[in-house]
Order: structure tokens, then C-alpha cells, then sequence
């Protein structure tokens, strides 16, 4: 179990620069989750922490030691791979020997470790099978036990899910975040799938084009993304984002929607919930999550933080725990997630609330939020 | 129409078809006959006695069957000065092979294993390089190689041929582990570094045991191209560590005494039979290593 200090990294393929400055400071116990779209650097990010590739420039300090210089065997971590990279001549017991073997751990020490690890993983009845008799999770089990027989400083998972079905990544999922819970080790994790991300995470950092977007807890990176691009990344259906202009003043904003066809429809923030002030009469981005939007009922009152808006059904998804339905409020689509019960038409007009705390703005030119 | 295409051979053939496919394993028998024919008369002349083959005719089994030929060029065949027959140089033979193969592929698995899994600057001109060795044939190297085997103290040595065998293998050897090896799932040896297996460690421990398709083509294309290795031998060999190919040349060629045609026969089969048992053994991995990494990389 270990820190992990990531100083300035930056990594350059000719003139190509892959990523810039990044600075991830991690405390013991984290389970650090690196999400982007494919290409925004984050496996390159990963194979410089494990040693695999070497930084351009800046440091890495894993228990505050400098592991810049080392090679991948001696800095202490492991790693799982995205195809596993079970050494096909092997037993799974030999596989998960090697990393033992190759320190030179005494014997009876290794097998006593196997065993641990194998009963920790339930793969007891799987030790004499090779790699190729396996199915893809019991695979994935050894690869990790391969990674736990070392009790290394950090641990290192480059998609480890990504090769299994649907079903059986939901389960290694659960399996993961318990294992993280109970070993209360440090580690790495990159995926391109945000709904990983947010499940195993305690920190996620967002990134794209080399550079990291936000770094933060699932909550805060969902709730007040940094930028549209986080905002648009994480969550599904993505945040709506559109575009309103702003008036008003100590009181509160009025945010006008206009949209097609003369439509308008205008809401009402209270000034406490963020500061446009320097944006008066100007256009920005308004960003509300799809379950910020629900059906009136002709229940409740409108409140400061709960507007009410009228608008019409234009698609709806059914997904079973919950309906999806594409609305136009002020002529502009929205998605709202809606109860999975929910009557409704296509061109039905409804009455909405929609829940103003979650609401976040977004600079246009910038794409920053406003307030961050 | 569309049924008749898709018929099964046989099933309901139209007549034509019936014998165009007649004519074809007409063709294809002649063609093995032309193939086989050699060995066939090689075989029952071999079991003749010497007095059957200068009277009758070549094509006719043996009128009485006698081992003395084989006896005689294996054991008491006149061969340059000495009478020993082909044993000493089948000996010799598989001195000179054995360790070849064995070094030349060694090399070939390090090569293969540099070139795929350290990008070093250079490392395509030098891949370039080893496989224009391929392409340069056996006379350009003859006086060089002569010259720097003298250099070197081998000249005339078992040694010495397996030396000039390794260096003239190389190319072939690195071809093959090059391309098996940049088909060889990277991960796997990212892993084992990770693992902390070292530089000789990835290769004896992840690449070679996975690597038998390409040892076998390895070997059976050295082997067979070393064995049947006849310029080299000739010219960088002295009399007692000629290889072989050259003892049969020598003996088929004595211009003394009466031609022992049963004998040069028996000779001839003797010195084919260890490349026939390694494609016998090995022949079914011969084709799948060689078509191994060629879709890939």
C-alpha cells in the first residue's frame, strides 16, 4: 500500500505531444480510475507509471521514493492487462508462481502465497489448467491473482473489463470494488467506459487531448463537471446542454431557452445558485442531468430551486428501470429521465419541474463552468 | 443452374464433368509416376547384385535379393585413399548439422526477439540488412570465407563448417523468428517484464516455449539445407572432415575400377535418409509454422 505523487508528466512522440503536465497526486488506499475517449493518452499515462514507457519529463514518487529511473521490475507494481497476458505455456498456478519465482521467493512461501490468492479468487479447482482451457472470467481471475501474489506497492488495471460480456463485467465489477474494499490497496485504473468509472472510482480524473479535464470524486465530476467535455463524457444519457441568454440581477437570472420556431421559454435562478453577473446579456451554456427533469403531477409547488416548465413529448425509451423521454422546452430538445410508469403520448404537452441545484453554466467560448 | 454448380462432386455429374475429372488423375498419376519412378529404380537396383543391373534391365525387381550393396557403402566402400565407406562422413555429417542447427537457431530466436521487442534506432536497416543476407548466393562467399577461416585457425575443420553453416543461416533464421515474433502478442512480454523477468528471462521463459511452430520450420529448413550442403563442404573441408555429400560425390566419381552402380545406389538412398525422417516426423508443423505470422506483420 502506497502513495503515488505523478510531478509534471509529459510525454512526446516526436513532435507529437501526447500528454501535457500531468500532476495526480494520490493518497494510500485511492482507487484512481483514468477515463477518457481512445487516444486522450491515458494508457500511455499508465504504462509510464508502470515503467513501460518513459516520460519525456517530470517525476514519479511512489511511498515518496523516486521511480522515474527504475525499470518496471523493480518499482514494486502490477498490473493487469486488457488481454490478460496469461503465459500461455503455464499452468495457472505456474502464471501465478512467475512473478514469485522470477524474485526468488522460496518455494514453500510461493505455494503458500498461490494458495491465498486462489482461495481469495475461487479459483482452487482451475491451478493445473493452461490459460486456453479457460473461460474469460475465470481468465480475468487469474490475471488478477497473478497481480495480488506480489503484494505489490500499486496496483495497475489497463481495461481489465473490456473482453468480457455484458453480464460477467457487471459481476467482475461488484468483484473488483470488494476486493479494493477489503485489500484497501492503492490503485490505478483506466477504462473508457464512464459507468466503470463512477461505479470503482474514489477519484476520477477525466481526460482528453493529453490533458486532464477534472480529477475529482465520482460525485463532483458528475455533479459539477469542469467543462462541457466532462459534462458530455460522463453520465448517460449525457448532460443537456444548450444555450440560453442571460438577464437579470441581484435578485436572480432569468436563463432565456430560444429555440426553433419563435419558441421561448424562460427560467428563473435564484442568485445564490451561480454567479452570472459577468455574463449578463451575453449567451451561455446551461447544463442540467436527465434526472434533474420530472413530471409535475399537478403535486407541489414550484419553489426558488424548482421551476416549473411546460413542454412537448417527442421520442420516448422505455428501459425498464426508467423511461427516457426526448422533450422540447422552449423549442430546445431535452432528455429527461422519467419514472419507468410514466403515460405519456408522443406530442403530449406536460408539466415539468425541473430541480435548479443541479443546474451548472458553461462559459461558451471557454466551455469552462461558470463558478468553478 | 445454380443447382448444378452446387451439386456435390460425384452426385450428379454431367458426363462431361466425369471426364475432365478422369483426365485430371490421369495427369496427376503420370505426374507422381515421373516422382516416383527414380526412387523405385534406386531402391530395387540398390537390392541387386552388380552382375543383374550390367545385364538386365534397370526397371526389373532384383532376380535375387542381396543386402551386400548397403553393407558395402557403409562400411567397406573405397573412398578417396581409405576403404571405410560412407560412415565416418555420415558421422561427419551430423557433426556439422547438428550443432549448426542448433546455434544457427539459438541466433535466429535472438535476432527475431531484438528486432520485434526493442525498437532501437537502425533496427529496420539492420532487419534489412539480415535479409539481404538471404538473397546473396553461396560462390560470392567462397574466397572470403576461406580467407577468414584460415584467419581464424578453422580452415579445413569440422568447426569451420559450422561456422561458415551458422553465418550462411542467419538470414533465414532471423526471416523466420522475426515474423513469428512480431505476431507474438506484446502484452505477454510487457507482462513479464512486469514480473520481473530480465532480458534473457522473456526469451527462455515467455517467447521460446510458445515458439515451437517456428522452431520446427527452424530446424527442418536448416537441417535439410545444411545436410544436403554439398560447395561448402567441398571447398572448406580437408579429407577427414568432409561432410557426406562429398564422400558420395567421391565415391560416385572414383574413375577407378568397375562402377558399382548397386553400391552408389544404396549410397545415394543412405545420405537422403535423415532429411526424410525429420520432414516425416515434422512435416505437418513444417506448413503451419510457415504460414504462422505471415498473415500478420
Amino acid at each position: 500500500m502506497a502513495t503515488l505523487d505523478l510531478l509534471d508528466v509529459n510525454k512526446s512522440f516526436g513532435a507529437v505531444k501526447v500528454l501535457h503536465d500531468v500532476t495526480i497526486q494520490m493518497a494510500d488506499g485511492e482507487f484512481l480510475v483514468l477515463v477518457g475517449p481512445s487516444g486522450c493518452g491515458k494508457s500511455t499515462l499508465m504504462n509510464i507509471i508502470a515503467g513501460l514507457e518513459e516520460p519525456t519529463g517530470g517525476s514519479l514518487r511512489l511511498d515518496d521514493q523516486d521511480i522515474t529511473a527504475l525499470g518496471p521490475a523493480d518499482r514494486n507494481i502490477s498490473m493487469v492487462f486488457q488481454s490478460y497476458a496469461l503465459y500461455p505455456n503455464m499452468t495457472v498456478e505456474k502464471n501465478i508462481e512467475f512473478p514469485l519465482a522470477m524474485r526468488k521467493v522460496p518455494k514453500e512461501q510461493r505455494a503458500e502465497r498461490v494458495r491465498s490468492v486462489a482461495a481469495l479468487l475461487h479459483i482452487e479447482h482451475l491451478l493445473d489448467r493452461k490459460p486456453r482451457q479457460l473461460s474469460g472470467g475465470q481468465r480475468q481471475r487469474v490475471a488478477i491473482g497473478r497481480a495480488l501474489a506480489r503484494e505489490p506497492k500499486l496496483y495497475l488495471f489497463d481495461e481489465p473489463l473490456s473482453n468480457l460480456d455484458a453480464q460477467l463485467r457487471l459481476d467482475m465489477r461488484t468483484e473488483l470494488k470488494k476486493l479494493h474494499q477489503r485489500l484497501r490497496a492503492t490503485i490505478v485504473y483506466v477504462t473508457h467506459d464512464q459507468i466503470e468509472a463512477m461505479t470503482l472510482a474514489t477519484r476520477i480524473a477525466v481526460m482528453k487531448g493529453g490533458i486532464i479535464q477534472q480529477l475529482g470524486t465520482p460525485y463532483e465530476i458528475y455533479n459539477r463537471p469542469a467543462n462541457t467535455f466532462v459534462a458530455s463524457f460522463m453520465g448517460s444519457p449525457r448532460m443537456n446542454l444548450a444555450k440560453v441568454q442571460v438577464a437579470g440581477g441581484d435578485a436572480g437570472w432569468q436563463l432565456t431557452l430560444d429555440g426553433a420556431q419563435g419558441n421561448k421559454a424562460i427560467i428563473e435562478v435564484p442568485a445564490a445558485q451561480v454567479d452570472l453577473s459577468a455574463h449578463v446579456g451575453q449567451e451561455v451554456l446551461m447544463g442540467l442531468r436527465a434526472e434533474a427533469i420530472c413530471l409535475s403531477h399537478d403535486r407541489g409547488e414550484a419553489g426558488p430551486l424548482r421551476c416549473a416548465a411546460r413542454a412537448r413529448v417527442e421520442v420516448i425509451e422505455p428501459t425498464g428501470s426508467d423511461t427516457l423521454v426526448v422533450l422540447q422546452i422552449g423549442g430546445v430538445e431535452f432528455t429527461a429521465r422519467l419514472e419507468p410508469d410514466a403515460e405519456l403520448r408522443i406530442g403530449q404537452d406536460v408539466d415539468l419541474f425541473l430541480d435548479l441545484s443541479k443546474l451548472v453554466c458553461f462559459d461558451l467560448k471557454t466551455e469552462a463552468r461558470i463558478g468553478a | 443452374m445454380a443447382e448444378h454448380v452446387l451439386a456435390a462432386p460425384g452426385a450428379r455429374a454431367a458426363p462431361g464433368l466425369r471426364a475432365s475429372r478422369v483426365a485430371l488423375y490421369a495427369v496427376l498419376i503420370v505426374m507422381a509416376l515421373v516422382f516416383l519412378i527414380p526412387l523405385y529404380v534406386m531402391l530395387v537396383n540398390a537390392f541387386k547384385p552388380l552382375s543383374e543391373i550390367e545385364t538386365g534391365n534397370l526397371i526389373a525387381l532384383p532376380g535375387r535379393w542381396t543386402l551386400q550393396p548397403w553393407l558395402t557403402a557403409w562400411g567397406t566402400a573405397q573412398i578417396g585413399v581409405s576403404a571405410h565407406g560412407l560412415k565416418p562422413y555420415f558421422l561427419n555429417s551430423f557433426l556439422i548439422a547438428i550443432p549448426a542447427v542448433v546455434i544457427s537457431t539459438m541466433i535466429g530466436a535472438l535476432n527475431g526477439y531484438i528486432l520485434t521487442q526493442y525498437q532501437f534506432r537502425g533496427s529496420q536497416w539492420l532487419y534489412a540488412g539480415l535479409l539481404f543476407a538471404v538473397f546473396i548466393p553461396f560462390q560470392i562467399v567462397l574466397i572470403p570465407m576461406a580467407r577468414l577461416l584460415g584467419a581464424i585457425g578453422m580452415s579445413g575443420t569440422i568447426k569451420g563448417l559450422i561456422f561458415v553453416n551458422v553465418v550462411y543461416g542467419i538470414g533465414f533464421v532471423t526471416l523466420f523468428f522475426r515474423n513469428y515474433y512480431s505476431a507474438f502478442p506484446h502484452e505477454l512480454v510487457r507482462s513479464a517484464r512486469m514480473d520481473g523477468a530480465g532480458f534473457f528471462g522473456v526469451l527462455w521463459r515467455i517467447l521460446l516455449p510458445n515458439s515451437a511452430p517456428i522452431i520446427v520450420v527452424t530446424v527442418i529448413w536448416q537441417f535439410t539445407n545444411i545436410w544436403n550442403e554439398f560447395l561448402f563442404g567441398s571447398t572448406f573441408s580437408s579429407y577427414s572432415s568432409s561432410p557426406l555429400t562429398v564422400a558420395l560425390n567421391n565415391l560416385v566419381n572414383s574413375s577407378m575400377g568397375v562402377k558399382e552402380y548397386n553400391v552408389y545406389f544404396a549410397a545415394a538412398i543412405i545420405a537422403a535418409v535423415p532429411t526424410l525422417v525429420v520432414y516425416i516426423l515434422s512435416g505437418k508443423y513444417f506448413v503451419r509454422g510457415l504460414m504462422a505470422g505471415s498473415v500478420k506483420g
